[in-house]
């Protein structure tokens, strides 16, 4: 095969070499530069660097945060989309277009109106004060605010696909004598895992990275509360370049290998549903 | 009503029903609802008055100024590539297709302070062109550039993939009929392919430029957080909350809140509209 099948349309040559020229100077080129900057030092510096027990604690709870704050949204995310799809009520429609406010409302303002909300004289931090239970300023917070900002991830993914789901193998298993717990986990579960697995990982991926809503509830103390992006702030603040382009590394080593998995489970998640048609 | 056997058997009972349904809402009202409200009522919390005259102060509005120079740049140089690359993705058959909207995706999963980092690596005073840069007096990073480049880098997917599944799924047959009666390339383009994208491109522009506008991490990296001069709405925030300015971090906070609803408001009318005109094609389809 040609790199390129025939086609009667015009502009196929602009049309690539634009989108390739200004991919290479945005995207691809300074993440080279990256890559780059990283080959000078030697690999002992390199892991020296990236092993250091302080940043060693930063990885501890960023993935711990992103893996608690994903399981959340991975049965809320279910829930929400399952209420959504199978039941009337009353502003679903505002419900509905709710979901998307944590991709439309930047970072930094989550990030002081959360801090704000669960600090010990704060709405939600008072409730839980008299038992002597801090949230803002600790752990507990990374994962509220990580929870925040990766909540529409599954509702998106499975919402479709909940929507799409045929009502007759839902009756076909009732007819056949099947409860209802026992349609939903053994026919309507499987149909949605691939989509709830692909939420949960896109929610994963970007709770790692995140950084804005993260820092002002997360008290940034080291060896408790820092996450691993404000070791590059921090790295950066000390003019360390060769520190912050380390650790970078290994955050984007993590990306790319989470972009595989993604990838993979929406590949299965359209051969699952490709199958079924 | 009474229920009948059928229903029973594929739904499930009352109490159920109205159990998930409480609980999906309280999960709304805790997670989204009660922060949304906060950034208002803390915001207000001294009163109208303080409130505006915290929107009025200098700097705050060379934030503003800032933020909205950023967008201006970055969304319609996204909203170009988004053009481009849709058309060749979508209208060609080539080799490295799926690569290549890997690539594009790609900035999703960067990290916004990786983002930043890497201007830095490219255009800082150690950087790969940073010296050069200072012998001929550009400044990049720390100043208005650096900042566009980085509201650039986190919103260049948005648009594009928007459009691609959607120009996949429109196929090409009206733009081959449109130039086989004679229109030229760009005639076609403009009078038969934008109008069939132009919700799809309205929505992903309204998410580029909620981004845009939005953005702090990658922002914060390159802008060297000089007050008055490099600070956009986002990293004035920080600045005003880190100062226990709470009445000035929640007004700022309150206009990017606002922006957020508009977004979200335009985002399903739009929604609604392709679902309109989705169910209107339908009734034609069956009519005819």
């Amino acid at each position: 095969m040609a790199f390129k099948q025939h086609s009667v349309l015009p502009g196929f040559n602009l049309a690539l070499g634009y989108t390739l020229l200004y991919l290479s100077v945005i995207v691809l080129i300074p993440l080279a530069a990256l890559f780059f900057k990283s080959a000078q030092m030697p690999l002992d510096a390199f892991w020296h660097t990236v092993t250091d027990p302080r940043l060693v604690a930063s990885y501890k709870l960023t993935f711990g945060a992103s893996l608690l704050a994903a399981v959340i949204n991975l049965f809320g995310g279910l829930l929400l989309a399952w209420v959504l799809v199978r039941y009337p009520f009353p502003g679903k429609r505002f419900i509905d277009a709710m979901v998307d406010l944590p991709f439309a409302l930047p970072t930094a303002v989550a990030g002081i109106s959360l801090a704000t909300i669960y600090a010990p004289n704060g709405w939600v931090g008072q409730l839980f004060a008299p038992w002597d239970i801090k949230i803002a300023f600790t752990r507990i917070g990374v994962v509220i605010a990580l929870t925040f900002v990766t909540l529409p991830f599954v509702v998106r993914t499975v919402q479709p696909v909940l929507e799409d789901l045929e009502k007759e193998l839902e009756e076909a298993a009732a007819s056949l004598g099947a409860t209802r717990g026992q349609v939903f986990r053994k026919v309507i579960l499987p149909t949605l895992l691939p989509a709830l697995l692909t939420g949960f990982a896109l929610a994963f991926a970007r709770a790692i990275g995140e950084y804005g809503s993260v820092i002002f509830i997360a008290g940034n103390m080291p060896f408790v509360s820092e996450i691993t992006p404000l070791m590059i702030i921090s790295k950066l603040e000390q003019y360390d370049y060769v520190g912050a382009t380390s650790i970078a590394i290994v955050m984007l080593l993590v990306s790319f290998a989470l972009l595989l998995v993604i990838n993979g489970l929406q590949w299965w998640s359209a051969k699952r549903l490709g199958r079924r048609k | 009503m009474a229920q009948t056997p059928r229903s029973i058997a594929t739904t499930e009972s009352r109490p159920v029903r109205w159990a998930l349904t409480t609980l999906a809402l309280l999960f709304i009202a805790l997670f989204l609802l009660l922060p949304l409200v906060s950034v208002f009522t803390e915001a207000l919390r001294k009163g109208f008055g303080l409130y505006f005259e915290a929107l009025k102060e200098p700097d705050a509005w060379s934030a503003i100024k800032l933020t909205l120079i950023a967008a201006l740049i970055a969304v319609p140089l996204n909203l170009s590539f988004g053009l481009a690359a849709a058309w060749a993705i979508a209208k060609f058959d080539f080799k490295g297709k799926s690569i290549l909207i890997t690539l594009i995706d790609l900035p999703f999963s960067v990290s916004p302070v990786v983002a930043g980092l890497i201007y830095m690596l490219m255009f800082g005073t150690q950087g790969w062109i940073g010296p050069w840069l200072n012998d001929h007096d550009i400044k990049i990073v720390f100043a208005i550039p650096g900042i566009v480049l980085a509201t650039v880098f986190v919103t260049v997917p948005f648009v594009a993939r928007e459009l691609i599944p959607l120009m996949e799924a429109q196929g090409s047959e009206e733009e081959q009929a449109a130039l086989s009666l004679g229109a030229s390339g760009w005639q076609t383009f403009y009078r038969v392919t934008l109008p069939n994208i132009k919700w799809g491109l309205l929505y992903g522009v309204i998410l580029a430029n909620a981004r845009a506008m939005g953005e702090f991490g990658a922002v914060s990296v390159v802008s060297g957080h000089i007050r008055g001069q490099t600070n956009t709405i986002p990293l004035h925030v920080e600045i005003l909350y880190n100062e226990y300015n709470f009445v000035g971090a929640f007004a700022c906070a309150s206009i990017l809140a606002l922006l957020a609803l508009v977004t979200l408001g335009v985002k399903s009318w739009v929604e609604w509209r392709t679902e309109q005109l989705a169910a209107r094609d339908r009734a034609n389809a069956v009519d005819g």
